[in-house]
C-alpha cells in the first residue's frame, strides 16, 4: 500500500504533527489504520433474546439497513463475531450461555447492551430476571429504551465506532462491578 | 350486540349437572355457575371426571386450554390454600368449561396428572409443579420447566417475596436423563446426542432441544424452556390492572396490540364497563393490522432458516408500514401500550383512516411478491411439503389452536367460534388447510393475511368519524385533563384512579380472544382490590411447544428447524 495515510480516509494522527520518532510514527498509524478497518466492519452476534430482537431484525431489514454502517454481516458462531449484542432480557437461567458465548468471542470484542432489560433488568425486578448483564459480562455501549428505536441502536453502532476509532481498547473479561470489587 | 356464550349460562350448567348425574359409577362433582360453567371435584376423582368429560358424547371437552394454581393464602374464605384450575373447550358443541380442584392443606399438594387424557395437559402440570409446587403422581416427566434447576421454593406461592433470585451455573442444567446413555443398536454406529439451542440462529428467541440422532434422523427429542421466564405472572400480582399492560405487550411482543385487547376486554368483564364502538373498532383495525405483522415475522423467519432470505425483507416492509401507524397513534412501534380498562390512551390521529387505506392498496402487492417468490419454488415445496405433519387428531390432543389447529382441518376460529366486538358483522373466512404440514401452516397463515385485510376494510366503512373511544364511567377512564383541572369530582376520581387503581369485584373470570398463535385467554381472580390477586396467561404457543419434541421424530435435524418456525414460537408468550 502506497500511502495508507492519504488524506482522505483517515485522519491525521497527532504525532504526525508533532513530529514524533519515525519508528513511533509507523506503529501508531498502523494501530490507527487498523482500528479504523475494525470500527467499519464490525461482525455481530446478535444474542437477540427477546422483543429487543425483533427491532434488531428492523435494522437488519431493508428499511434502516445495518449494511450502511458496515455491520451487517451477522455471525451465529462466537468465534467469528467481534461486537456481541445482547438483544433483550437475559434470565438467570440464560446468563451463563450469554457468559459463555462472550468468553468464545475472540478479542478484540465489543459488547452493546441494547434495551433496559440487558441495561438493568427493567421493569422485571423478579425473581428470575438478571439486573444487567454487566453482572455478568462488560458492557461498552448502553442503549435505553424499551425496546429502542432501531435509530437508537444505530447511534449505539455510531458510538462505539467512535470508542474504537479513538484506539480504546475493549476491555478484558470482567465485568464493572467485578472490576470494582477489585479495585476498592 | 349479543355475545355468542354469554347469555343464558345456566342452561349449559344446567345440562352439565345432568350429564354429570348420570354419569355411569357416579362422578362426586359439583356444578355452579360463574362466568363459565364451573365443575368442582376433589383430586381423587379428577381423572375420572377428566376421562368422562372427554369422553361422553354428550359433554365431549376435546381440547385441553390450561390448567393453572391458585393460592388462596391471602384470600380468606376460600375451602383450602390451594386450587387447581383448569379450563376446556368442546370443539363440537363450542362451549367452555371450567374444572375447579381444592387441593387438602399440605406442603406438598398433590393431584393426580391427567397427562394420558390430555396429553397437552403434560406441560401444563410440569407448570403447576414448578410454580406452584403442586405434586402430580403419574406425571411421565415431573420437572421444572420455567424456572432454572438450581431454584429453590416455588415462586407464585404467595409466601414467595418477588425478588429472590438463586444463582444458576451451567453445571447446574439438567439434562434428559436418557441423553447420557449411550444407545448402540444392531447394524447402526452410536447415535450421538446433540442440544440445538438455547442460543442458535433458528429458534426464534431461546429454546433448547436435546435431540437424540441416528445418523441424520432424530430419534428422541426433549425441549427445554423457561429461558425468557420473566415473571410475568408475579409481576401482575404486583401491580395495578392499568398498569399490567406493558407487561402483556411483552408476552406475544410480534402482536402486541393484541395481547393488550385481550387482557384489557378480561378486565373490563369483570367491571361490567362498556366500551363505545368507535373505541372496539379501533382496536378491531389496529389487532387485524398486528396479527398480518406478526404473520409476517413467523413467515419470514421460517423462510430465512431454510435459506430464502429475500421474502424476509419484502415482508418486513409490511411490518415498517404498520409500525408508521401505530407511531402515529401511541408514538410506540413494537410494544405499543394502546390500549387502557374503558377503551384506548388517547383517541386516533385525524389522518388515521386515510393511513389505514394506504395499507391496505401496499400490503396485498407485497403479499403478492412473496407468493410469486415462494409458492411454486422447488426448495421451498421440498423443504415445507410433508415436513411437520400433524394430524387433526393429534393437534386436538396436544392442545393446539390457532394456524396450527386449523392447518389441520379443524376450523376453530375464536372470532368466528364466539364472536367478540363486530367480527360477526363482518364478510370473512375462516382460513383452513387439511395436510397438516409446514406448508398448509404457510398457506394458512398467507390467506389469513388476506382475510384481515378484508375485516379492515369493513371495519373502516362502519367506523363513525367522530365520537369517544373511551368509556365516560370516570371510575374506570381518567377523566378528561380539563376537567381534572376545575372540577373537584374529576380530580377525585383521577387521584383515586391513579393511587389505588380501577376496582374489580371480587370474583374470577377467563376471557379469550383469537391470538396471532391461537386462543389467547387470561384467567384474572380479583379480591376487590386495585390489581389482580391472580393472572394466568393462557398462552397459545405453550401447547404448539409442548408437542415439537414428538412432532420432530422421525425427521431430520433441517425438518425439525423448518418444523419450529412454522410453529411461530414466540419465546415472551411461552415463557412469560
Amino acid at each position: 500500500m502506497n500511502s495508507p495515510a492519504s488524506k482522505s480516509a483517515l485522519p491525521a494522527h497527532p504525532a504526525a504533527k508533532a513530529g514524533g520518532g519515525a519508528g513511533e510514527f509507523l506503529v501508531t498509524r498502523l494501530e490507527e489504520m487498523v482500528s479504523w478497518a475494525r470500527k467499519n466492519s464490525l461482525w455481530p452476534f446478535p444474542f437477540a433474546t427477546a422483543c429487543c430482537g425483533i427491532e434488531f431484525m428492523a435494522v437488519a431489514a431493508a428499511h434502516y439497513d445495518i449494511a450502511r454502517f458496515g455491520s451487517e454481516v451477522m455471525r451465529f458462531s462466537p468465534r467469528q463475531a467481534d461486537l456481541l449484542i445482547v438483544a433483550g432480557t437475559v434470565t438467570d437461567k440464560m446468563a451463563p450461555v450469554l457468559r459463555k458465548i462472550y468468553d468464545q468471542m475472540p478479542e478484540p470484542k465489543w459488547v452493546i447492551s441494547m434495551g433496559v432489560c440487558a441495561s438493568s433488568g427493567g421493569f422485571y425486578r423478579a425473581y428470575h430476571v438478571t439486573q444487567g448483564i454487566d453482572e455478568i459480562v462488560p458492557v461498552d455501549v448502553y442503549v435505553p429504551g424499551c425496546p429502542p428505536t432501531p435509530e437508537e441502536l444505530i447511534h449505539a453502532i455510531l458510538e462505539l465506532q467512535k470508542k474504537i476509532a479513538s484506539g480504546e481498547k475493549s476491555r478484558d473479561g470482567r465485568s464493572k462491578k467485578f472490576a470494582a470489587e477489585q479495585t476498592s | 350486540m349479543t355475545v355468542a356464550a354469554e347469555p343464558a349460562l345456566s342452561a349449559p350448567a344446567e345440562r352439565l349437572r345432568e350429564r354429570l348425574a348420570s354419569a355411569p359409577g357416579g362422578l362426586r362433582a359439583e356444578v355452579a355457575d360463574r362466568d363459565l360453567p364451573t365443575i368442582e371435584v376433589a383430586p381423587e376423582a379428577w381423572p375420572a371426571l377428566a376421562r368422562y368429560l372427554r369422553d361422553d358424547p354428550g359433554c365431549r371437552y376435546d381440547l385441553f386450554l390450561d390448567l393453572c394454581g391458585v393460592d388462596n393464602l391471602k384470600r380468606p374464605g376460600q375451602k383450602t390454600r390451594f386450587e387447581a384450575v383448569v379450563h376446556l373447550h368442546s370443539l363440537s358443541r363450542n362451549e367452555h368449561v371450567r374444572v375447579r380442584v381444592p387441593l387438602p392443606n399440605s406442603d406438598k399438594p398433590s393431584l393426580p396428572s391427567v397427562s394420558d387424557v390430555y396429553p397437552a395437559a403434560n406441560w401444563f402440570e410440569r407448570e403447576a409443579y414448578d410454580l406452584y409446587g403442586f405434586d402430580f403422581p403419574g406425571h411421565p416427566n415431573l420437572h421444572r420447566l420455567l424456572c432454572h434447576d438450581a431454584f429453590v421454593g416455588h415462586p407464585l406461592r404467595k409466601d414467595y417475596a418477588p425478588g429472590q433470585r438463586w444463582f444458576f451455573a451451567e453445571e447446574d442444567l439438567r439434562m434428559p436423563a436418557w441423553s447420557k446413555d449411550t444407545d448402540v443398536r444392531a447394524g447402526h454406529f452410536e447415535t450421538q446426542t446433540i442440544s440445538i439451542g438455547p442460543s442458535h440462529p433458528a429458534t426464534h428467541g431461546i429454546i433448547h432441544l436435546v435431540a437424540r440422532l441416528d445418523g441424520e434422523r432424530i430419534v428422541r427429542a426433549e425441549t427445554m424452556i423457561g429461558y425468557l421466564h420473566r415473571c410475568f405472572e408475579k409481576m401482575a400480582e404486583k401491580h395495578h390492572w392499568n398498569q399490567i399492560i406493558p407487561y402483556t405487550d411483552r408476552l406475544n411482543y410480534v402482536s402486541a396490540m393484541i395481547n393488550g385487547v385481550g387482557y384489557v376486554r378480561t378486565v373490563e368483564k369483570m367491571l361490567g364497563v362498556e366500551v363505545p364502538e368507535r373505541g372496539r373498532l379501533v382496536r378491531t383495525i389496529l389487532s387485524e393490522f398486528t396479527r398480518i405483522m406478526d404473520h409476517c415475522v413467523c413467515i419470514g423467519a421460517n423462510l430465512v432458516d431454510i435459506g430464502a432470505l429475500t421474502s424476509f425483507v419484502y415482508l418486513y416492509q409490511n411490518r415498517e408500514n404498520v409500525y408508521d401507524l401505530l407511531e402515529a397513534c401511541c408514538g410506540a412501534r413494537l410494544t405499543v401500550s394502546y390500549v387502557r380498562v374503558g377503551g384506548l390512551a388517547v383517541d386516533v390521529p385525524d389522518d388515521f383512516v386515510a393511513r389505514c387505506r394506504g395499507l391496505l392498496e401496499s400490503i396485498p402487492k407485497l403479499l403478492d411478491d412473496v407468493e410469486k417468490l415462494v409458492n411454486n419454488n422447488r426448495v421451498v415445496r421440498s423443504r415445507l411439503s410433508g415436513t411437520g405433519v400433524v394430524t387433526k387428531e393429534q393437534a386436538v390432543a396436544w392442545g393446539m389452536t390457532g394456524p396450527m389447529l386449523r392447518a389441520s382441518g379443524v376450523p376453530y376460529d375464536v372470532r368466528q367460534a364466539r364472536p367478540y366486538d363486530f367480527y360477526d358483522r363482518f364478510d370473512w373466512d375462516v382460513a383452513m388447510a387439511r395436510d397438516g404440514d409446514n406448508f398448509a401452516r404457510y398457506l394458512v397463515r398467507l390467506e389469513e393475511m388476506r382475510q384481515s385485510l378484508k375485516i379492515i376494510r369493513q371495519a373502516l366503512e362502519i367506523l363513525p368519524a367522530k365520537g369517544p373511544v373511551n368509556s365516560d364511567d370516570w371510575r374506570v377512564v381518567l377523566p378528561p385533563k380539563d376537567a381534572v383541572y376545575h372540577d373537584m369530582e374529576s380530580l377525585i376520581y383521577h387521584f383515586k384512579l391513579v393511587m389505588e387503581g380501577v376496582r374489580a369485584p371480587a370474583g374470577e373470570r377467563y376471557e379469550w380472544i383469537e391470538g396471532a398463535n391461537g386462543e389467547l385467554g387470561y384467567y384474572a381472580v380479583s379480591d376487590g382490590r386495585g390489581g389482580p390477586y391472580r393472572l394466568k396467561v393462557r398462552p397459545p404457543c405453550f401447547p404448539n411447544m409442548a408437542a415439537f419434541e414428538h412432532m420432530v421424530v422421525g425427521g431430520t435435524v433441517s425438518d425439525a428447524i423448518a418444523t419450529l418456525g412454522t410453529l411461530n414460537i414466540i419465546a415472551g408468550e411461552l415463557d412469560r
